[in-house]
């Protein structure tokens, strides 16, 4: 009995083995689209990937979230399709992508605006400028600037206590850049997270609390924070401070702290039929989608336009090598797409 | 009987006694109160979990793929990832670790090299587990180009639950009398011979207790698979093992799925936690009630099966 058992599950495994490797065309080579990266990018790839997996059952899309320098890393070496980015590719990320010979395709996506943020219980604050916030943030005032009262005068000598996204981070590397003047010039004294419903948590319990992060984790929790407008001083783009909205943003006056959102896509990819149907899928149902996750959408004309340089294969980055760049406006994008 | 000496060891006895049975009677309250202070803030955080995500369990939370829209998502793709992670883990973690386990009490030598191994296993025990996932992202993903596939996340976790394994199959075996191994040998018996008949049966409760505790680790584990890049959003499956169709012989197997992406519960309950909408929060704490469950059947198993297979061995 125990011999003709060992026999048959010999047998199985036999069976099982040669089943193996004799049934390739039963499993229909599956299409799967790689996308990685901003996690500020992510909700509106997200939800692109749902519609479009429920139009083209065929093909599997997965949509990681390893930050803009962390998905630049992987699409650099030709891990991934589609890089999601919350800011331009900077030159170290170029040099990578040259060094593996890719080139990718620059595809703005809609609109994000940076919120400065403090706890509802402070009457003091009904507006910053950008100066303020510079003295505020920059790396020399790390134990020196600790008091509302040190950043003007009328405000209370009271503890005043950071919140902000931690290094990793595309909103990180934007706002020391449009901020401080140099990207990831920050202070370090502040509680960092990357992530933002800790934020969140933190300046709603806190009356003396400053932070910033996204525009859409105000937008959901309205009730308990309040938001800081901001005036650059610069009446070009508006006079004086001004409140992000989707009304400000879209006008380039919440200057500078609204900024493009990014997908890059590697041309070898944009080859294979399956990242060509998301990509286009993408540009042509992006404003309905980006509005729905909370994120503010660029003009029909500009999505437009975006999609003619995907179709026309204009590769490069329209910022050069600069990375992240003060101020960047929809039209000048525009213009250097023709 | 009015010895006056006596009478004061008498009154000195009462005192001190008195005293003993205050402190004892201290620190019984003192153990009720820790161990309800665990157990209370247990029951809040469980209950918590259930007020906030009793509605979301359903039957289309368990069959729907995750979803933009709060109301819509469910956790397909996390179960069935987390049943092939788990599937995985054991059948690369048992053979390995049983099997190191047995050598390692049985055969080897003691000596400066086996010391120095047992020394090495047991800290091992105690790493935390985000360095597994940086030793599976180096080598695995990496060196061995596997990407951030199921096999990956199977290979890392089962790196991690290894050690405990092998500690938990020795422990079994060195619980065993050395007198069964004795009479074993003394009728003639190879060291084999007394492993498979003996040893092994003997242990085979104890060694399950243990593996199957680690497994439920394993099943709860977040930071190694998100160190190796699981962190995603995927509304597929992997590639099923088995179909049935096509030509002779009808059925077919495929090992493909061990190449595709995945995600699983602690992942997915991580990624719903971190939105900014109200409506993720009672998504999390629905999966959270489901990966409490699961591991709660994990170890009611364990428990099962150290109380059967103790019922069964009698020498």
């Amino acid at each position: 009995m125990n011999r003709f058992l060992r026999l048959s599950i010999f047998g199985i495994m036999a069976i099982f083995l040669s089943c193996v490797f004799s049934a390739g065309e039963v499993f229909a080579a599956s299409k799967l689209v790689k996308i990685d990266g901003s996690s500020t990018v992510f909700p509106i790839t997200e939800a692109v990937a749902e519609e479009f997996q429920k139009q083209y059952s065929g093909i599997k899309v997965m949509v990681g979230i390893s930050g803009t320098g962390g998905g630049f890393k992987r699409f650099g070496r030709g891990e991934t399709d589609i890089s999601d980015a919350s800011r331009p590719i900077k030159p170290k990320e170029v040099d990578l992508a040259k060094e593996n010979n890719i080139k990718y395709i620059e595809l703005p996506v809609a609109y994000d605006g940076l919120s400065v943020i403090v706890n509802p219980k402070n009457t003091w604050v009904d507006y910053l400028t950008v100066k303020e916030l510079k003295k505020l943030w920059e790396p020399s005032s790390q134990g020196v600037i600790t008091k509302w009262s040190q950043i003007r005068e009328g405000f209370p000598d009271k503890e005043i206590r950071l919140f902000g996204p931690g290094t990793d981070s595309g909103t990180f590397d934007y706002f020391t850049e449009v901020i401080c003047g140099k990207s990831a010039a920050s202070r370090g004294d502040y509680t960092a997270s990357e992530d933002d419903n800790v934020l969140v948590e933190g300046i709603a319990s806190d009356t003396q609390a400053l932070g910033y992060f996204g525009l859409a984790y105000y937008e959901q929790n309205k009730d308990k924070l309040k938001i800081v407008p901001i005036d650059d001083e610069n009446d070009a783009n508006g006079i004086g401070p001004i409140t992000p909205s989707l009304k400000s943003v879209m006008d380039d006056t919440y200057q500078p702290l609204a900024r493009p959102i990014f997908i890059y896509v590697s041309t070898k990819a944009a080859e294979k039929d399956e990242v060509k149907k998301f990509v286009e899928f993408y540009l042509k149902n992006a404003k309905d989608l980006v509005t729905e996750v909370g994120y503010i959408p660029l003009s029909d004309e500009s999505y437009k336009a975006a999609l003619e340089r995907f179709q026309k294969r204009i590769t490069g980055s329209v910022f050069g090598r600069k990375g992240a760049t003060v101020g960047v406006k929809m039209e000048e994008l525009l213009r250097m797409e023709r | 009987m009015n010895n006056p000496a006596l009478s004061k060891i008498n009154s000195s006895f009462v005192r001190k006694s008195g005293v003993n049975r205050r402190l004892d009677s201290g620190f019984r309250i003192l153990g009720i109160a820790s161990t309800a202070f665990g157990l209370v803030v247990l029951l809040v955080l469980i209950i918590d979990i259930f007020l906030d995500g009793a509605d979301r369990i359903k039957w289309d939370f368990f069959v729907s793929f995750p979803s933009r829209k709060p109301e819509l998502a469910g956790i397909l793709s996390a179960w069935v990832g987390t049943v092939w992670i788990m599937v995985l883990t054991a059948l690369i973690a048992l053979p390995l670790g049983i099997g190191a386990g047995i050598y390692l009490e049985e055969y080897a030598r003691k000596n400066y090299l086996t010391n120095f191994i047992e020394i090495n296993i047991a800290n091992l025990a105690g790493v935390p587990s985000v360095i597994y996932g940086l030793l599976g992202l180096g080598l695995f993903v990496r060196y061995f180009n596997l990407d951030r596939s199921v096999l990956a996340g199977g290979l890392t976790l089962a790196l991690l639950i290894l050690p405990v394994i092998i500690l938990s199959t020795r422990e079994a075996l060195r619980a065993i009398p050395s007198s069964i191994r004795e009479a074993s040998y003394a009728l003639g018996a190879t060291k084999w011979q007394t492993v498979q008949h003996q040893l092994f049966p003997a242990a085979l409760g104890n060694i399950m207790t243990g593996v199957i505790l680690a497994m439920s680790r394993a099943a709860g584990e977040t930071a190694p698979l998100i160190t190796i890049g699981a962190l995603t959003y995927i509304a597929f499956l992997p590639q099923s093992p088995v179909a049935f169709s096509g030509g002779f012989p009808f059925i077919h197997f495929s090992l493909q799925g061990l190449f595709d992406p995945f995600t699983v519960l602690p992942i997915q309950i991580f990624n719903w936690v971190s939105r900014p909408q109200k409506g993720f929060f009672a998504d999390a704490a629905a999966g959270i009630i489901v990966l409490l469950g699961l591991t709660l059947i994990m170890n009611a198993i364990a428990i099962l099966l150290r109380h059967h297979y103790q019922k069964k061995v009698r020498w």
